[in-house]
């Protein structure tokens, strides 16, 4: 019966993957759900457009917490391009579990922290880089 | 100890009772089926209340027989409309024993009342340095449109702060009191906790330090007999739609004179007696405050929801409230090990109790128990700060009515021992 409740799932709750702080993050985000009190920090460890590192702390229900733990597994290697092009479709195949209207939030939380946490190093770059223009530009 | 009288007991001291079997009938929801096929077991009435006969039956009769404006319309039906709606404000005004009717202004819902002072009594009334003091169990609706107001006024807000049990700290009240608050703003009932405050001595103490007093009964009006009068209270506020009443229904009850010295709050039409091009005047109360066409079909199913309340007997729906709500706290306490309960331990209470499995998410709690038909809220309530003050992201809560059986409260203990099982397997 158990659509939502499957054992991965609730293994991933209970033993999160990447579940930590790094010492020194290139890019990290605290998201939140305020209706559910869902929580998330993701913390990536970037280098050569490439994320080597990945940790994620926070509290909130089974589907977040196990949607975080898998997508953590997920991009660690990836490049950032190809981080910066996962769909929420993408992680809901990730999860592989059938997620109520209700419960999207829930689910997709770790994604849209993750796209937080690149954004703003994205323009704290792009800050960077206007403050020292790059010759040629 | 009169409050572990067992049922057999309290029918010789309580004469008036309600049958809730007998009037489960009455709610036609309650013979549906969710989509697993499972009947509806219905615990989020503190969210909203399930809808009677009567009540529905009020609706259709305007929309189907007399749909017409109010106010307005010099033939039968609309004259018909018109009557039903002052007769919703008298039955209104019956179940809360206001003086009269014409102290009853019909709003959308708590919220909107509340903003309604805030805006109207609350612009002319708070300036500069000027205290309202609220509570740590507020719901947002009786917190945020305060904020609002003193962050454009430049006034202060002040907390009357919360035991672990769930009582205001009358002690800290009285000190806030030296400050000489011009409001003082608290609810009736908790919504998350259950707690009844002691809303006469408040008022009383509220009184004698010079400040009116604001109350939101939305928790209280649908569950226990309120009596403004014998309050003492300046403003009483609740919404239609947790009274068994129709979403879009709602009232502010005030004084009188408070309302005929405040100005509009909204503008428009029936709320001016004489209108020119660059000035008005106003029309007297309430509909100084009824600007435009209302919701009248939710307000007369507000009426109806009223007549119902009084015919089943208010004391009569408190008893049955509060012996739900012990035997809830009883059955879960013994059947579902682990779990944590909020609010006060014993005594008076609402028909409201909230907890928490351990290392178990309310909204995944909510969401198994959704496969049995069981329906609860889980997360914070419209309640952040109170929340925070207990250290919780959120919370599950079961809420009842007057259609509320114990065999519902069964179902529920046996969905969340069904909860655990899934997340230890």
């Amino acid at each position: 019966m158990d659509d939502l409740y499957r054992d991965y799932i609730l293994e991933h709750y209970r033993r999160p993957h990447n579940f930590g702080v790094l010492d020194q993050p290139t890019a990290s985000y605290e998201g939140s759900n305020p209706l559910c009190g869902d929580r998330i920090t993701m913390m990536l460890g970037i280098s050569d457009g490439v994320v080597r590192e990945v940790a994620f702390t926070g509290r909130g229900c089974a589907i977040s917490q196990a949607s975080a733990s898998m997508l953590t597994d997920e991009i660690k290697g990836k490049t950032v391009e190809e981080v910066e092009k996962m769909t929420p479709e993408d992680l809901l195949d990730l999860i592989g579990i059938e997620i109520s209207p209700a419960r999207l939030k829930c689910a997709l939380l770790s994604l849209d922290t993750v796209a937080h946490a690149l954004a703003d190093q994205a323009s704290g770059q792009a800050s960077a880089e206007e403050t020292q223009p790059q010759p040629g530009q | 100890m009169a409050d572990t009288a067992t049922p057999t007991a309290r029918i010789r001291t309580q004469p008036a009772r309600i049958d809730p079997h007998r009037i489960r009938a009455d709610f036609p929801i309650l013979a549906t089926a969710n989509r697993f096929g499972k009947p509806l077991v219905y615990l989020d009435s503190a969210a909203t209340s399930l809808k009677p006969k009567a009540v529905i039956e009020a609706v259709d009769g305007y929309n189907s027989e007399y749909s017409s404006n109010i106010h307005r319309g010099i033939y039968e039906i609309a004259e018909r409309a018109t009557a039903a709606y002052e007769a919703a404000r008298v039955s209104t005004a019956r179940l809360i024993n206001a003086p009269e009717a014409a102290e009853i202004v019909f709003v959308r819902n708590a919220t909107e009342a509340i903003n309604l002072v805030a805006y109207s009594w609350g612009r002319r009334n708070i300036g500069r340095g000027d205290t309202i003091v609220l509570t740590e169990m507020e719901h947002h609706a009786n917190l945020v449109p305060w904020q609002v107001l003193v962050q454009e006024r430049d006034g202060d807000l002040e907390f009357i702060p919360i035991t672990d049990d769930g009582l205001l700290r009358l002690e800290v009240y009285e000190a806030l009191l030296h400050l000489h608050p011009k409001l003082v703003a608290f609810t009736h009932v908790s919504n998350m906790l259950g707690t009844i405050n002691p809303v006469r001595e408040l008022t009383e103490m509220a009184h004698a330090a010079g400040a009116l007093v604001l109350i939101d009964g939305a928790q209280a009006v649908p569950h226990i007999p309120v009596d403004v009068q014998a309050i003492g209270a300046d403003f009483y506020v609740f919404s239609g739609h947790k009274m068994l009443g129709p979403t879009g229904s709602g009232a502010l009850w005030a004084r009188r004179e408070l309302l005929e010295a405040m100005p509009p709050f909204l503008a428009g039409g029936d709320m001016i007696r004489e209108v020119h091009l660059r000035r008005s005047d106003w029309n007297e109360i309430p509909y100084k405050f009824e600007a435009g066409t209302p919701d009248i079909a939710a307000e007369i199913g507000l009426g109806a929801a009223a007549e119902y309340l009084m015919g089943l007997g208010m004391d009569a729906i408190r008893v049955h409230e509060q012996e739900l709500a012990r035997y809830a706290i009883e059955t879960l306490r013994r059947e579902v090990p682990g779990i944590e309960m909020y609010g006060p331990e014993a005594g008076d209470r609402g028909g409201v109790v909230s907890f928490n499995l351990p290392g178990i998410h309310p909204h995944d709690v909510a969401q198994i128990l959704d496969r049995s038909g069981i329906c609860i809220r889980a997360g914070h309530h419209c309640t952040m700060p109170l929340h925070e003050r207990f250290d919780l992201a959120a919370t599950a809560r079961a809420s009842f009515n007057v259609y509320t059986i114990p065999e519902e409260i069964d179902a529920l203990a046996v969905g969340l021992r069904e909860v655990v099982r899934i997340f230890e397997r």
